[in-house]
């Protein structure tokens, strides 16, 4: 079996793993609770949050534990919406390919009377720094940009960005869930004020994930309650799952320069390899895009028949398609950056994880060969194309 | 949990009457890319049955499957039970379809109609429901 989903998820790392069993089994007490089986628990969560803040560049008074990388962008796009708010600041910068946590988040802003621009993102999936300039007004109280795309991991100039947001007096968040532990991510160097990060998504386990607040930020809870994280987030804390946190991206973090270069060469093996496939095409910029992103479009086929065929070969991927997406459109993310419906329809995702060998590399571009050549044989879009009723868009 | 029950797995993977019939005199084409789905049924209609049949598909895995189901259920039968196939027939032969893809077996009812109505147009023949 060839597990090519990283960016939807990740195995944990057996250092996480471990981090987490033995803590579930020895340190189960309430970080809130004075005595020592407390306390114990609370020395480990404030070491996770030390651990977490050295890596990214942040103190840890500004590292809020969460559920995830779901929670983290509502909590920092609403928080920065109602401090706009009260200063009569009311839209909002994003774009239009950012993840539907928020999107969705935006979308209901944007009811309560806020005004929102969505930024092109081009062919290649890249913002344009001078176009976040331009749109900023008087009234911008938030930019918020995403690290890197979920979907066609194209890596989006945020530094830039943000030094453009931080001399206009703009908060700017961005939702780094695929960017951490896979790019260097450091909140200063990249002039961001909320920053969200989620477990899953670098080896360590789902539904924990951090919000980085820039200190002097002010945060607007969603969830009441009991004091914990600085009043801004209640609920007892998931000290096994933080901890496993801090554990996978140190790990990830510590091995990021063999295992980037060991990625990028596979993913641009992989590239290659599919590029060999007539009527097909990267999505996304070809270089400035996450080391373990590789994503499709092959004319002619439609892309849930293609990841059905795949997972009989061993191979598990995704793609954009509308039934896939579970509507009738397929992936915003590829209509964003010009792809047709038609085209959009047949779109592949391979996220790879570092365990990637040459061989597998290999295999999966072989099968993704025979699947398309299998199912172009039989469609009437193909045969529309290769009639010349139609033309070739790819 | 599958997606897909053993029987839509199987006509996906093991589709029926795929292909092209040179000599149709009926041929049918539902659907459209924007949406993606697409189905061209290809009938061989003699002494008002169906002698033979092929598809192509362009889509997900129920419409492949719903496609080969459909051409197993009118091959060999009388235009007067082929203009009467319902989506609803073509669902309970793949032991069922996930709600939000029901419109694929309704695709291949229309794909069967729209080759009928060919048939119509060609010969003069009334043979729809
Ligand atoms: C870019 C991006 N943002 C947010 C999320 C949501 O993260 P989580 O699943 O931890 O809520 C994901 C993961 O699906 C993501 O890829």
């Amino acid at each position: 079996m060839i597990y090519a989903d990283n960016a939807a998820t990740t195995k944990m790392s057996e250092a996480a793993i471990r981090t987490m069993a033995s803590l579930m089994e020895t340190v189960w007490g309430n970080p809130s609770s004075l005595y020592e089986h407390g306390q114990n628990a609370k020395e480990v969560l404030e070491s996770a949050r030390q651990e977490i803040a050295d890596i990214i560049g942040a103190s840890p008074k500004e590292i809020i534990f969460t559920s995830g990388g779901s929670e983290s962008d509502n909590q920092a796009i609403l928080s920065a919406a109602m401090t706009g708010k009260r200063r009569g600041k009311t839209h909002i910068i994003s774009t239009a390919f950012e993840h539907h946590a928020v999107l969705h988040t935006l979308k209901r802003l944007e009811k309560d009377g806020f005004e929102v621009t969505l930024l092109p993102v081009h062919e290649n999936g890249i913002i344009l720094p001078e176009e976040v300039a331009a749109a900023i007004r008087e009234d911008t109280c938030l930019v918020t940009i995403m690290y890197a795309n979920n979907e066609i991991g194209t890596i989006q100039p945020i530094p830039e960005i943000g030094a453009i947001c931080r001399e206009k007096h703009v908060l700017f968040h961005t939702d780094a869930v695929q960017a951490m532990g896979h790019i260097p991510v450091n909140v200063q160097d990249a002039n961001v004020d909320l920053l969200s990060a989620s477990a899953h998504k670098f080896h360590g386990p789902k539904g924990v994930g951090f919000l980085y607040v820039r200190k002097g930020v002010t945060l607007t809870n969603l969830i009441e309650g009991g004091a914990q994280e600085n009043g801004k987030r209640a609920g007892t804390e998931n000290v096994p799952g933080i901890a496993a946190m801090a554990t996978a991206l140190k790990e990830a973090v510590d091995n990021m320069p063999e295992t980037s270069r060991h990625l990028i060469a596979m993913r641009d093996r992989l590239i290659d390899g599919l590029n060999q496939i007539p009527h097909g095409e990267l999505n996304g910029d070809a270089t400035r895009r996450l080391p373990g992103n590789v994503n499709f479009c092959f004319e002619g086929i439609e892309g849930e028949s293609l990841l059905l065929l795949l997972d009989d070969k061993g191979i598990q991927a995704s793609s954009g398609s509308a039934c896939t997406s579970g509507s009738l459109d397929p992936s915003h993310v590829l209509l964003a950056i010009g792809r047709v419906h038609d085209v959009a329809h047949g779109s592949l995702r391979l996220s790879l994880s570092e365990d990637i060998t040459e061989e597998e590399v290999d295999t999966i571009v072989r099968s993704v060969g025979e699947v398309v050549t299998y199912l172009r044989s039989f469609s009437p879009i193909w045969r529309d194309l290769m009639d010349g009723k139609k033309a070739f868009i790819l | 949990m599958a997606l897909y029950s053993e029987k839509v797995m199987d006509h996906f993977r093991n589709p029926r009457n795929v292909g092209v019939l040179e000599d149709a005199n009926a041929v049918g084409e539902v659907g459209n890319a924007k949406c993606g789905d697409i189905m061209k049924m290809y009938l061989k209609i003699e002494d008002d049955v169906v002698q033979d049949v092929k598809f192509e598909t362009f889509g997900c895995g129920s419409a492949i499957a719903s496609s080969s189901m459909a051409t197993e259920l009118i091959k060999g039968k009388p235009l007067s039970e082929v203009s009467q196939l319902t989506n609803k027939a073509v669902t309970e032969a793949l032991d069922g379809l996930p709600a939000h893809k029901l419109h694929c077996s309704v695709l291949a009812e229309e794909a069967i109609q729209a080759a009928l109505q060919d048939y119509e147009t060609r010969t003069g023949k009334h043979v729809q429901a």
